[in-house]
């Protein structure tokens, strides 16, 4: 079922993005190593840029440590970016306040990994997703409200009988479609998950990414959807980005990504992604990249990435790429993109 | 996207079937273990004897009902258990009412210190930053007074001294080992998701200290102030004993142990009896704090 791909026509964007994001900065102080010794920063976003469409999902790849979750942190407004602004219908998050910005956060929810760790665990699911009726009256009058609570455990797909129960009585699977639950119940129009499928096993996996996808068509949501498992991104996005250091170093449609990726970073991360089901007589070229990926209090001179690259050439330490299209919709953070040494198709 | 959902409404029941117990984590009937049981036993039995001590003797709460004074100074005997006082009271019924002091004091002083430590640590683990810094620069000063020699300055500024004066006291010194508990543990969950995803809903501070953060940090400050409680009680009877907590008239252990100490050769049990119930009481309380401490807080071992 993973395998089914999107065969739809391309969504117009004619109208501007639902989200934006632009010259992201997070810049977390470490604790010095000396007294009086230099204050550094771990860069773990350091300037980035992207839109999200409405209805359309954006897929975030990347090894960790590349900043994937702290993006999504940026992204939900749970935490406050050093630099840049999060623009959420033209409107900068960060500059609402009080009752302004607790309307705003309606609009933007996150759906954690932990299911469990998600849930609290001394509330019964009725308190869980009566919360966000409680904390916003106006959503739901009163009277309407357990309705509207059994209707919501409808379309996640659990039994409303299950209502008086505690987080610990379900499954993980189950857990996270109660998270899910928390996260529609007010209507909103992003949803960020952050490797919200990864905890659980795989069967459920395809379950819950099922259910996102279903959703997503039924409610209209645009979805930020990060994950280390490469096959289901590509399942659910429309639009992908890669990220290294806390840079976007990629972007385009899924297929753009996946099948013609220009950066040799995205081409060594798809490389190592393990396919169950090879085309025969296509023999897949696995691009080992040397070493770990390096500090992020220290990034690299030139390109972030010269010190690993199989393709990089003296100038890339000193000059650093800009994300330049390399085709329609399609950029990369690259002197020399392409595909690497010799192509085998 | 063109797939669709696979809805079982019915696999809520299989996950329910292999559910864990309702406490998660505690053992089940964890309350028929033996030392909760005993502990248990005895807290409440303290409890009813400091509450209702006409249940225990047939006398009644005034000295002189159970006082001849012609019979001074009598060891234990069929018909007076406890023997007779200087004063030539029934000692097991001075020693019954004498409880009612001790549990009253442990249990209110452990109370107060409870409901600052809970508030008052929610407020400096949750808000951090200043409102932390003064509270624990506060909490750190109140630390470095010795906790005896402080109430026993405070005790001396009353001439005549009440259970409400002794309680007062030691309440006055004895929250900061709370507070820095009950910050610790809120910055444990104050981070945790699901304080993360009611932020995101737009929880405002109130809401979420009052439903997510001490609800599910208050455990340990629980257990460990019921571990108080058999500290306090030996700290009301050491300064009574001392002549600078209770005062006559009241009654209290640490006053009978005080009284006694001058006959200890004539009278022996005078200072028996008092002591055994005390330290009974003390160990009663002392295990419950920790049978529960076992039970919800594995880690404070």
């Amino acid at each position: 079922m993973l395998n089914t791909q999107l065969e739809q026509q391309p969504k117009d964007s004619v109208q501007g993005p639902l989200m934006e994001i632009r010259g992201v900065k997070m810049h977390y102080p470490v604790a010095r190593a000396m007294p009086f010794g230099p204050r550094k920063t771990v860069k773990a976003l350091d300037g980035v840029d992207l839109e999200i469409r409405q209805g359309e999902t954006l897929g975030i790849i990347g090894e960790s440590g590349c900043g994937k979750s702290t993006l999504a942190r940026v992204l939900s407004g749970l935490e406050k970016p050093t630099e840049g602004q999060v623009l959420f219908e033209g409107q900068d998050i960060n500059t609402l306040h009080g009752a302004e910005r607790a309307q705003m956060r309606r609009n933007i929810q996150l759906i954690f990994q932990d299911p469990y760790a998600s849930l609290n665990p001394r509330m019964t699911i009725e308190q869980i997703l009566m919360e966000p009726f409680e904390i916003h009256p106006d959503a739901v009058p009163r009277s309407g409200r357990r309705a509207k609570i059994a209707e919501l455990m409808a379309l996640v797909g659990l039994n409303p009988d299950h209502l008086e129960r505690y987080p610990h009585n379900f499954s993980g699977g189950q857990q996270q479609r109660i998270g899910i639950a928390r996260g529609i119940a007010l209507n909103p129009k992003v949803l960020i998950c952050d490797e919200a499928v990864s905890a659980l096993d795989v069967s459920v996996r395809a379950q819950v990414v099922n259910l996102l996808a279903s959703l997503q068509q039924e409610l209209g949501l645009s979805y930020v959807f990060i994950a280390h498992d490469l096959q289901i991104v590509r399942h659910i996005s429309d639009t992908v980005a890669a990220m290294y250091l806390g840079r976007v170093i990629e972007t385009g449609t899924y297929d753009q990504v996946y099948d013609r990726s220009a950066h040799p970073y995205t081409q060594a991360l798809l490389s190592a992604a393990p396919e169950l089901r090879q085309e025969p007589g296509k023999s897949r070229q696995l691009i080992m990249l040397q070493g770990d990926p390096p500090s992020p209090i220290d990034p690299p001179s030139g390109c972030r990435f010269h010190t690993r690259c199989p393709v990089a050439r003296p100038s890339c330490a000193t000059a650093e790429p800009g994300l330049d299209p390399v085709g329609e919709g399609h950029a990369a953070r690259c002197f020399f993109p392409g595909p690497i040494g010799p192509t085998n198709n | 996207m063109s797939t669709t959902t696979t809805v079982n409404p019915l696999d809520g029941a299989k996950a329910v079937d292999r559910a864990p117990d309702k406490v998660r984590g505690a053992h089940r009937r964890w309350w028929l273990k033996p030392r909760f049981v005993i502990s248990g036993a005895i807290v409440l039995l303290m409890i009813v004897m400091a509450a209702f001590p006409q249940l225990f003797t047939g006398f009644g709460p005034g000295p002189t009902e159970n006082c001849d004074i012609l019979k001074s100074n009598q060891p234990p005997s069929a018909e007076h258990l406890f023997g007779i006082d200087i004063q030539g009271c029934d000692y097991y019924t001075n020693v019954i009412y004498g409880a009612r002091a001790s549990i009253l004091v442990g249990i209110v002083v452990s109370a107060i210190a409870f409901g600052i430590a809970a508030l008052v640590g929610a407020l400096a683990g949750y808000f951090g930053g200043w409102v932390d810094a003064v509270i624990s620069r506060i909490c750190d000063m109140a630390f470095g007074l010795p906790f005896i020699l402080a109430a026993i300055v405070v005790l001396q500024l009353f001439g005549e001294r009440n259970v409400w004066t002794v309680i007062f006291a030691l309440a006055l010194f004895s929250w900061p080992g709370g507070v820095r508990f009950m910050r610790s543990s809120v910055l444990e969950v104050r981070n945790r998701e699901y304080v993360q995803a009611a932020r995101l809903l737009g929880a405002g501070n109130g809401r979420i200290l009052r439903k997510h953060i001490v609800p599910n940090a208050i455990t340990p400050l629980l257990v460990l102030q019921t571990l108080g409680v058999g500290g306090m009680i030996s700290a009301e009877a050491g300064l009574t004993f001392i002549g600078i907590g209770l005062t006559p008239p009241a009654v209290s252990w640490g006053l009978q142990l005080a009284a006694a100490r001058e006959y200890i050769d004539a009278a022996p049990h005078l200072l028996m009896f008092p002591a055994i119930f005390l330290t009974i009481t003390v160990l009663g309380f002392v295990l419950f704090g920790e049978a529960m401490r076992d039970e919800f807080d594995p880690k404070g071992k």
